[in-house]
């Protein structure tokens, strides 16, 4: 169905009325945005997956893959504190695998930037998406990636084997093959070699390029330290495979992190504030008594997402990309903001998936 | 009327011509020898059409050929998901080269992909921008590098003379195309131990396009009979 025709921007324009109903402001943002905000966010990534295209003066410049960049930059500028914002307009994605599905869609949005209530924050974005899309025939998927932050924090391990982990949080095959190996796997013989020799540095070619030879002997120092240091344990690497491998209903999931948590402290005050979402959405009218959780969910994708994350999708048509999707950024605003970061949560709505669900 | 795509000049054409010659299929170029003009002998039906290895993918997938010699590099490159576009019907034993990642040989504490990955998070941090890669093979090496989890990199376009880049310092490391090292070797750089990204030889290709006819059907079963392939 093509991006633009007239039910699928009369359905943008309800589920922009709905969400200015619940407060919120309706803004506006350029088509072609600055690539270097999103290259440094996402780095080559979005080369595979936004339009990039060069301007005389500007420099490169992007079709916008997305309205939340621009909405959080924005923001930013306002100082609001809470603020609503709706948008409603076409975003570009190149699709370089499968041909069936759109390169420009219409997205509306839904964000909220509230520091004072989060659980609170989350629940309405939820809530009011899924109220955009009662009667359709859709399910609702959750994760939190927060809790699995958590724990990765609280491992027993030197700062830079957890800054490691977290740094690829969003990118589940090298997480697991990292966890592996401070979990005691074999290290690969030429770093074995490397860290036996006695001069490092004997086969060593000419000092070319920008990376210098102090930051070779830094990384061999942090090399030696990481090889004294004692290996991850094996209970703690089965918690966090236990976090990752959840998959029931909400009420469930918490008991089982509940008692993850006794083991993990440090996963407390996560699963505190997923409890505390969970009461927030059920007095908005949620099921979550009937909500799955997946505790890996959320990982593979672009975003920024920190958070709660959650994703509705057609029931019955798994070929589809998700109708609506959102999530918890708050990383995303302190990297925009310089400092400063304001808790956002947010999510998006595809109105021509709608169109095509409704008849 | 088959179309079969060759590269139009140098070792590439010279191999392909010889490769077919061997299986008795005689290619030739007709006329002047500045002109992309070429014949085929010992089969009926087929039609030579000479260009740049760089547009035989292209034009494979756009069905403007329907068969064509080129890199494998190069349709993996140039084409969006080849393998539903094209198929291989022939490696062809020449061509031989791999693209691979080389990073500087004073780098002694980066042999493979997970310390290039830790190297470039140090990098940035240090420099306060993305670790540069120059390459000409941007998809090949972003799936590459994203298929095993390497993060805070740049790709930056080198069309050529990339070895040079990392001494020039327009790059800290290269992915580029090598059949010997002995360039590489030259430029103070090393090959990581698992920097294989693939490894590439002058191919046989068919177009997936619909709409062969059944006469070109059976020319393809025909000729592949007489190649032997």
């Amino acid at each position: 169905m093509p991006s633009g025709n007239p039910e699928t921007l009369t359905e943008a324009r309800r589920l922009r009325d709905h969400f200015a109903a619940n407060g919120a402001q309706v803004v506006k943002a350029d088509v072609l945005q600055s690539a270097d905000t999103l290259l440094d966010l996402y780095g080559e990534d979005i080369r595979a997956r936004a339009y990039l295209t060069a301007d005389p003066l500007r420099g490169e410049m992007v079709l916008r893959p997305d309205f939340t960049v621009p909405v959080v930059q924005m923001h930013m500028e306002s100082h609001a504190d809470p603020a609503r914002y709706t948008y409603s307009g076409k975003v570009f994605r190149k699709q370089e695998s499968d041909e069936a599905r759109a390169n420009e869609y219409v997205q509306v949005g839904y964000e909220v930037f509230d520091g004072q209530n989060p659980a609170g924050a989350d629940a309405e974005v939820f809530a009011v998406i899924a109220d955009a899309l009662a009667g359709l025939p859709v399910r609702a998927a959750t994760g939190d990636i927060g809790v699995l932050m958590a724990a990765v924090r609280g491992l027993q391990t030197t700062d830079a084997r957890k800054a490691a982990l977290l740094r690829h949080i969003w990118r589940p095959g090298r997480f697991k093959a990292l966890l592996k190996r401070y979990g005691g796997g074999t290290m690969p013989a030429s770093r074995a070699a490397l860290l036996a020799a006695d001069d490092p540095f004997a086969a060593a070619g000419p000092d070319i390029g920008l990376r210098s030879r102090e930051e070779v002997t830094t990384r061999i120092a942090a090399l030696r330290a990481d090889a004294a240091a004692a290996p991850i344990a094996g209970e703690e690497i089965a918690l966090i495979d236990a976090i990752l491998s959840l998959r029931e209903t909400c009420p469930n999931v918490l008991s089982a992190l509940r008692d993850i948590a006794v083991d993990m402290p440090a996963v407390r005050d996560a699963v505190g504030r997923m409890s505390a979402r969970l009461d927030a959405m059920a007095a908005r009218g949620i099921d979550v008594a009937r909500l799955e959780f997946e505790g890996s969910y959320g990982r593979t994708s672009l975003e920024y997402y920190d958070g709660f994350v959650f994703g509705f999708y057609a029931i019955d048509r798994p070929d589809l990309p998700p109708v609506a999707t959102g999530g918890r950024y708050d990383a995303l605003t302190a990297r925009l903001g310089q400092g400063r970061a304001v808790p956002a949560v947010g999510g998006v709505i595809r109105p021509d998936l709608v169109v095509g669900l409704s008849c | 009327m088959l179309k079969l795509g060759v590269p139009s000049k140098g070792r590439l054409m010279d191999k392909t011509f010889q490769w077919f010659g061997q299986r008795g299929v005689t290619l030739r170029k007709s006329g002047s020898d500045r002109e992309y003009a070429g014949a085929v002998d010992g089969i009926d039906g087929v039609e030579l059409v000479l260009l740049s290895a760089g547009e035989i993918p292209r034009e494979l997938a756009a069905g403007n050929i329907h068969l064509g010699v080129t890199g494998s590099d190069l349709v993996r490159e140039k084409l969006a998901n080849w393998d539903s576009r094209v198929t291989e019907l022939a490696p062809m034993g020449f061509g031989g080269a791999d693209l691979i990642i080389a990073v500087p040989q004073l780098w002694v504490d980066v042999d493979t992909l997970d310390d290039l990955d830790a190297a470039a998070a140090a990098f940035r941090e240090q420099h306060g921008f993305r670790l540069r890669i120059a390459t000409k093979y941007h998809r090949l090496v972003r799936e590459f590098l994203r298929d095993h989890g390497v993060a805070d990199y740049q790709l930056v376009d080198s069309q050529g003379a990339t070895e040079g880049t990392v001494k020039n310092e327009t790059a800290e490391a290269i992915a580029d195309i090598t059949s010997t090292g002995e360039t590489l070797r030259a430029n103070g750089l090393k090959i990581l131990d698992d920097g294989l990204i693939h490894a590439s030889q002058a191919t046989l290709f068919r177009g997936r396009r619909a709409g062969w006819t059944d006469e070109q059907r059976q020319k393809l079963k025909a000729l592949q009979l007489v190649l032997g392939i």
